[in-house]
């Protein structure tokens, strides 16, 4: 028989950074510990291969008394950074949310029509999932529909007391007069059961005119504009049906929302492609020039042999622009400024909070679209597909068919994600991407792993220098509720 | 703790969960689900780590408990890497998907299919 040999010590998935001249970990469970010398040391040794203790300690000290060494290894090994290599690492906790999960959102797709006709467009373009021209659901959800739609959301939203409505399309603004009808109602039912509700409208702009202009300010309803910036960039895909360009419509009637609409920040939203990929320029513009308070980027959905399909390089091009802002981002946050990239903040909300993801969105567990035709989907993406259903506004959340979704795409159903030390934060990311790049919502979004590793580690690096320079910015997030999506493990 | 500082609001709970246990410990208390229980159907092996070493099993993380038990886990093992190509579906030209239904072998082998060339 061998005689017993001590048993060696691994590192487990993990990732190291470093912000402000100290070293970071960021573990699986998405906790972040800042690192002192000798367990720094103990770290380099061990990552490249396994060790025993009696290995560490010969290596190491010379530069440090034995005790801070054994210490510095035993509270590695027990925040889980550092593991026996004889011991099977732990299972992903498979825990279903508790039913009936409250509904915290839900997207109202009040039209599948839009006067716009981008090329990239999901919901219209060659990747579209529902046919929205012929296909069987109403081209404008009707203002009956949009009261069941009310009340089928205070009643799924259970004990919350905040509900959260968004109105979407198609273009929103094309059904204004079930909107004038929609919210009002959702404003009354509010009072009624002594709740509050918080709306939000997604628009291209082109239709805001002194009217609806009015309604939004009267009503506080938050704005999202879709626009891709200046002039030549928004005419590139953001055209009218006749092909000519919607900057000089939108424009002029976005300028005059921002100069009116006080109440609520209101927000620039852009999706990125392989020729609309200048980053800087887009947001100096939308920024600067034009006055949004906020501007999120976001690349567009597609599969990969569109031409607007952003490939590898082009995302190395992104992320060294999101780099950029991202660093100015850190500059203002230091000083206690606002800066209006939106990208970072949420993200660096979820790592202070330590947000450790079951699932990509809150798609299908507090989050629901709902089509023109009162049908509940996973999301406003998927409204008015049958494959994507989760019941009806008058039938309620099919419970049964959410309990099998949420079981099915369950991150430890994710093979692909274990080995990643992103897994916290992405969790196989968007199911609607997953559709359109691999036919199916349960599929790992593998085509941007790189990206969002890269990115990760820059909203790391941010988050440690802010931890060091300026924690009173990260404390502003711990009063707030928890992102749906999320599950301590 | 001396070495680590907790930085977020998940590595305080981490810290304050592991004072919790020491206490427990400490005071001879015994606190239910302190360890997870082994698992060894989690482990994605790396197969045999190399083509002219079979034999030596480590898991992606360099671990070596419960390796290749129960037996469904050869399904995994044997797939990529390792050389016994002819047991599995050809993974880089015919099937590269023939895993997808099945994260974890112990459970969802069943659901892996037929698979004509």
């Amino acid at each position: 028989m061998e005689a017993e040999t001590a048993p060696c010590f691994r590192t487990r998935h993990l990732h190291r950074f470093e912000a402000a001249g100290k070293a970071f970990l960021y573990l699986q469970n998405a906790a972040i510990f800042a690192l002192d010398d000798p367990s720094r040391a103990i770290l380099d040794l061990l990552e490249p291969e396994p060790r025993s203790r009696d290995d560490v300690m010969t290596a190491l000290e010379p530069r440090w008394p034995a005790a801070a060494l054994d210490e510095g290894l035993d509270e590695l090994v027990r925040v889980q950074a550092v593991a026996p290599v004889d011991q099977a690492s732990p299972e992903i906790p498979k825990v279903i949310p508790l039913e009936p999960f409250p509904l915290t959102t839900m997207v109202m797709n009040v039209t599948n029509q839009c006067n716009l006709a981008c090329a990239y467009c999901y919901e219209y373009g060659e990747d579209k999932i529902v046919d929205t021209a012929n296909g069987a659901q109403p081209k404008f959800m009707s203002a009956l529909t949009a009261k069941q739609s009310v009340d089928f959301m205070f009643r799924e939203a259970g004990p919350n007391k905040v509900v959260h409505m968004t109105l979407f399309g198609g273009e929103t603004l094309l059904n204004l007069p079930v909107l004038k009808v929609a919210i009002p109602y959702a404003r009354q039912r509010a009072i009624e059961l002594g709740k509050r509700v918080e709306f939000n409208l997604t628009t291209n702009g082109t239709l805001l005119k002194p009217d609806a202009i009015d309604f939004l300010v009267e009503n506080d309803v938050a704005v999202t504009i879709s626009i891709d910036g200046p002039q030549e960039m928004q005419d590139t895909f953001r055209v009218f049906h006749s092909g000519a360009g919607s900057y000089d419509v939108a424009m002029p009637k976005i300028k005059e929302l921002l100069r009116r609409h006080r109440t609520k920040p209101i927000g620039a939203r852009v999706t990125l492609t392989s020729k609309t990929l200048d980053v800087h320029r887009m947001f100096r513009h939308l920024t600067e020039e034009v006055g949004f308070r906020e501007v999120g980027f976001a690349p567009v959905t597609t599969s990969p042999d569109r031409q607007y399909a952003i490939e590898d390089g082009g995302f190395d091009t992104m992320l060294g622009q999101f780099r950029d802002l991202a660093e100015e981002f850190r500059d203002h946050a230091v000083e206690n400024r606002h800066h209006a990239f939106a990208n970072v903040k949420d993200t660096l909300e979820e790592i202070h909070k330590g947000v450790s993801k079951a699932y990509g969105c809150g798609a299908g567990l507090g989050l629901m679209g709902v089509a023109t035709d009162g049908q509940v989907a996973l999301c406003h993406r998927f409204a008015g597909s049958e494959d994507h259903s989760m019941g009806s506004v008058t039938d309620g959340i099919d419970r049964e068919r959410q309990a099998e979704f949420l079981d099915r795409h369950h991150i430890e159903n994710k093979t692909d994600c274990r080995t990643c030390w992103a897994r916290p934060l992405c969790a196989g990311g968007c199911y609607h991407e997953a559709q359109t790049r691999y036919g199916t919502t349960e599929a790992p979004n593998l085509h941007y792993c790189d990206w969002i590793r890269e990115w990760t580690d820059v909203c790391l690096r941010i988050y440690g220098e802010l931890a060091e320079r300026n924690p009173a910015y990260l404390a502003r997030f711990e009063g707030r509720v928890t992102d749906e999506a999320s599950q301590a493990s | 703790m001396k070495h680590l500082k907790p930085v977020n609001q998940k590595a305080d709970r981490v810290e304050r969960h592991i004072e919790a246990a020491a206490e427990a410990a400490a005071s001879g208390e015994v606190v239910a689900l302190q360890q997870a229980p082994l698992r060894p159907d989690v482990h994605v092996p790396l197969g045999c780590s190399f083509v002219f070493f079979p034999g030596w099993e480590v898991d992606v993380e360099g671990g070596t408990a419960g390796l290749c038990s129960p037996v469904e886990r050869d399904l995994f093992d044997c797939h990529l890497g390792c050389f016994w190509p002819a047991q599995v579906p050809d993974q880089l030209n015919h099937a590269p998907d023939w895993t997808a239904t099945c994260a974890s072998a112990q459970k969802d082998w069943r659901k892996i299919d037929l698979i004509f060339p």
